[in-house]
């Protein structure tokens, strides 16, 4: 069926194009147009598309529903939840298709007919009207097309809003996002107290299936995921923090423009290798040799030890602070640094008096999208990092984080409509929001900043 | 003075040494991806004659491709390599002896057989698959083995089962019963070898692994005291297995080819079966998709903010918007697309669809930063020449300001994509992490993309996967380098400095 409205609708348009460009040209022949023929061609053809695209859109969904709906009726079960719904509405399909395994039994039979007969009609309706829309858009906007009329007019107010509808396309994702993630979140706190995951200590996001079960009651404490997460953050920072920043400083004060040339790819290329690429590295490679250094060194290293995890997670974002530091120490104005050399400073001395002050602020935003982007990282802890929730701030025990808490309850196989399932969305609702308090903050202070010394 | 000139020369060696520290970052992380992953680029094989018997694969004797690819192919494999080493004859024996060969070694005779049904009942010379651990075994994962000429006359009390063989004077080393804990110690005498379990002088006690062809005395330096340096509980082969694998090397039956079966087949639990294919076609797949919805979107979007939106406050907060996107934790899009896409929308779990539509939402923000940015980059004479001939606002900015943005766009684009290519966490959201053995043929069907498919091997516990997972990424790593590559060409080859 769609493909049926599909091509008829392109052909349509197709038609609506020539016809309108061919009356347009016509019309030309005895006297100057207001727009050129092509604008009226674009023009007959959106009359059909608009109509016949817009019914399209409302019209399938609202068969798909009366059908179902009429299935459902045949069943005639009174209330019926969304799980044995879906079941059913599965059993329909199967039996259409021909591949339902057994007896379907009578009242499935007859469902399926039903569907199909509904769907059936529904979808005639919607053939007919649509190419009735759409071969009446054609005649209205045939009809318009005359020396005076402004098709270019018309056209280009529809573009604009075609553009504009996709600068929106940003706006509805972060909608998107926020309401997928707070209704979840909403139904967690129906379930656990906002104060019990906010506070609480413990991490075992076990639901039970049974009510009888041992240590059925599952704990919802994020603390030791926060504590986690920072850990491994802070590691990372110690890692990072120094590298990135001396490396933005001598790029930007001593290097050459040829060193540059040649440290900057290494930069990029550090800055492209996708994180899953990190994990392998941090959980094969360098987890074990810090398990062997410490075991060397007579110390107890758990083999996804936060260490692997928080260095492998600081080089990841060297080529981060690096860049963003790099463009704030560039920004600061050639007069300060002049005006410190001619007060008699070496370079370096004007460089921790003076730039580094001046850049201050740019630096500390810098440090703080590089935070978001190391709690918000999930490959590397994922692969190297634990799953065990240690309340601990020793860098050589297993700890875990939001990601890997998220990934591990949404991966395979989920309990429907459990506590455990949602409380992935409440742990994504904190990391959002905390990365985006520290995003918007860190953009303020640079935009502040510019405008500082612009 | 000199002090602060010394605080200036370590303040510049401190920059210095965080540029080497990134750069051997760098280095020993491509450098140990590479050493891990080059040997899965090669895969032994076995190259035996089998007698394709039409008792085995063609019993109603059709030769209908039907029937004979229902045929037990790998039967016929492990009975040539039973008739290679008849003295394996108790099923322990047999088994580990089978255990030499993949599960897919009668593959590719099958194939052959199939397509050229007059074999049947010849003798055909075929490469079959070594298993995992074989493989792995010639690829140097086994032991160092020393081999020492006997320096006495040694006497073997018989051909094969336990034995005793007594030199003339001390050949073997020190005495007392060998356990596997220790560097084995074998024999190798006319012909056959003999694993040593106890040595007591210059008499030896062991068990027969290959049958000798006499029980005849040995002259000095006719027969060799071999030693596996590493211990056979350290290794993934036995003894045994060593021994028939050296057997096999001798005989000139093991080859080494390049791996094409890693590009070409899909998942699989066997280490040497599994390949790349079915991830390969998902990911491009899913960049098609991503690149379909997110490329007229993006520009769409950069072409109305930079040229048409009045300064508002919906403007500002379309821009704000734009940028912190950029910034939100990738698996935090994971969960918009399993709540809208997935839950809300109904739309298949684990499809390139799903996984496209996530990443080109995910990739939209940096699109559109860098189509502004091209757009940016075209001066404003040419749009004002444009229009002071009498072009309308759209058709200056549609006929001549995009054109000449066309490079950057397609620039930021290409990073957009790679980007995307490497992007795991996401999809992992909406499923493609299933076990998925057979290629995706639409944007619909279930699959898995490259970087999924390393994180879903890193996990496995096989060392052979490990190989494998290296060299996934060492794929993953040459389309990164070719896309960006291709992106800096562009940028060099259209930069135009107006």
């Amino acid at each position: 069926m769609s493909a049926i409205y599909l091509i008829g609708l392109a052909v349509l348009v197709a038609v609506g194009f020539l016809f309108g460009l061919a009356r347009a040209a016509a019309t030309a022949r005895s006297g100057p147009l207001h727009s050129r023929p092509p604008y009226h061609g674009v023009f007959v053809a959106l009359g059909v598309l608009v109509p016949m695209a817009a019914l399209y859109v409302i019209g399938v969904p609202v068969g798909q529903r009366l059908a179902e709906s009429q299935a459902l009726a045949a069943f005639d079960l009174g209330v019926i939840d969304d799980l044995k719904r879906s079941a059913i509405l599965r059993d329909v399909q199967a039996v259409l298709a021909g591949r339902f395994a057994g007896d379907p039994g009578e009242a499935l039979r007859r469902a399926a007919e039903t569907y199909a007969s509904v769907r059936w009609i529904a979808n005639g309706t919607l053939l007919a009207v649509g190419f009735a829309f759409g071969l009446l858009g054609l005649v209205l906007s045939l009809r318009s097309v005359s020396a005076p009329f402004r098709a270019r007019t018309h056209v280009e107010r529809f573009i604009n809003i075609v553009l504009f509808a996709s600068a929106t396309v940003a706006v509805l994702t972060t909608l998107g996002i926020v309401m997928s993630v707070l209704f979840e979140t909403l139904r967690f706190f129906e379930r656990v107290s906002p104060v019990d995951f906010l506070f609480g200590l413990q991490w075992s996001p076990q639901t039970a299936i049974r009510a009888d079960q041992v240590g059925s009651s599952g704990a919802f404490g994020i603390v030791p995921l926060v504590t986690g997460t920072l850990l491994i953050t802070a590691i990372a920072l110690l890692v990072a923090g120094p590298i990135g920043l001396f490396a933005a400083i001598y790029m930007a004060e001593y290097a050459t423009p040829r060193f540059r040339a040649f440290v900057k790819p290494i930069l990029e290329i550090l800055a492209g290798i996708p994180t899953v690429v990190l994990g392998f590295f941090a959980a094969l490679t360098v987890a074990p040799s810090i398990r062997g250094w410490g075991q060397a060194l007579g110390l107890d290293v758990a083999s996804e030890s936060a260490l692997a995890a928080g260095v492998v997670m600081g080089m990841m974002i060297i080529p981060f602070i690096s860049s963003l530091s790099d463009d704030v120490i560039n920004a600061v104005p050639q007069s300060l640094r002049d005006g410190s050399y001619a007060m008699g400073a070496t370079r370096s001395e004007t460089i921790k008096k003076v730039i580094l002050p001046a850049a201050f602020a740019g630096i500390v935003s810098a440090f703080m999208l590089a935070i978001s982007r190391a709690v918000g990282e999930t490959m590397i802890v994922v692969m190297a990092a634990g799953l065990a929730a240690n309340l601990t701030f020793n860098p050589l025990e297993a700890v875990t984080t939001f990601t890997v808490q998220i990934k591990t309850i949404l991966v395979g196989d989920q309990e429907f409509e459990s506590a455990k399932t949602l409380s992935a969305f409440a742990l994504g609702f904190v990391l959002f929001f905390f990365t985006l308090t520290l995003n918007v903050i860190a953009l303020q202070v640079v935009k502040r900043y510019r405008e500082q010394y612009d | 003075m000199r002090a602060r000139y010394r605080a200036e020369r370590r303040f510049q060696l401190y920059g210095l040494v965080a540029i080497g520290l990134t750069g051997i970052f760098l280095v020993i992380v491509l450098a140990d991806v590479l050493f891990k992953g080059l040997p899965a680029f090669t895969q032994h094989q076995f190259v035996f004659g089998v007698k394709v018997d039409a008792a085995e694969i063609d019993p109603n004797n059709t030769r209908k491709p039907d029937e004979i690819r229902a045929g037990d192919f790998q039967a016929l494999v492990r009975n040539t390599l039973r008739g290679i080493f008849p003295e394996a004859s108790d099923r322990a024996a047999r088994r580990r002896l089978d255990g030499l060969l993949s599960s897919g070694a009668g593959d590719a005779l099958r194939d052959r057989v199939v397509a050229d049904p007059s074999l049947i009942g010849q003798t055909v010379r075929v490469s079959v698959l070594t298993s995992a651990d074989a493989d792995l075994y010639f690829k140097g994962l086994g032991t160092e083995i020393t081999r020492r000429a006997g320096r006495g006359t040694a006497t073997p009390s018989d051909t094969s089962g336990s034995i005793e063989i007594a030199s003339t004077v001390t050949d073997f080393a020190s005495d007392g019963t060998l356990t596997d804990a220790e560097p084995s110690q074998l024999v190798a005498i006319n012909g056959g070898v003999v694993k040593l379990t106890e040595i007591r002088g210059n008499r030896a006690a062991g068990e027969v692994l290959l049958p000798l062809s006499s029980a005849a005395a040995a002259a000095p330096g006719s027969w060799q005291v071999v030693t596996y340096v590493t211990p056979e509980s350290n290794r993934r082969v036995g003894d045994r297995e060593v021994v028939w694998l050296e057997r096999l090397k001798e005989m000139g039956a093991v080859r080494s080819t390049f791996n094409w079966r890693f590009f070409t087949a899909g998942d699989s639990r066997e280490p040497e079966l599994a390949g790349i294919r079915g991830a390969l076609v998902g990911s491009a797949l899913t960049l098609f998709v991503t690149l379909v919805i997110c490329l007229p979107l993006g520009v769409a979007a950069a072409i109305y903010l930079e040229e048409f939106a009045v300064k508002n406050r919906v403007t500002e907060l379309i821009e704000v918007n734009i940028n912190n996107l950029a910034a939100v934790p990738s698996i935090v899009f994971g969960l918009l697309g399993l709540a809208v896409f997935l839950n809300f929308f109904g739309l298949p779990r684990s499809a390139p669809l799903v996984g496209g539509l996530v990443l080109a939402l995910l990739v939209l923000p940096t699109i559109i930063i860098a189509a502004r940015a091209a757009l940016k980059a075209v001066p404003p004479s040419i749009k004002e020449a444009a229009l002071g001939v009498g072009a309308s606002h759209q058709q200056a900015v549609f006929h001549h300001v995009l054109p000449l943005a066309v490079p950057g766009i397609l620039t930021g684009t290409i990073i957009g994509m790679a980007h995307a290519l490497g992007e795991t966490a996401p999809l992992l959201m909406i499923g493609m992490v299933a076990f998925i053995v057979e290629v995706p043929h639409g944007v619909t069907d279930a699959g898995t993309v490259l970087p999924v498919q390393i994180y879903l091997w890193s996990d496995l516990p096989e060392i052979a996967f490990q190989a494998k997972t290296a060299a996934a990424i060492i794929v993953l790593l040459v389309f990164l380098f070719v896309m960006n590559g291709i992106a800096i060409y562009l940028r060099r080859r259209f930069e135009r400095r107006w």
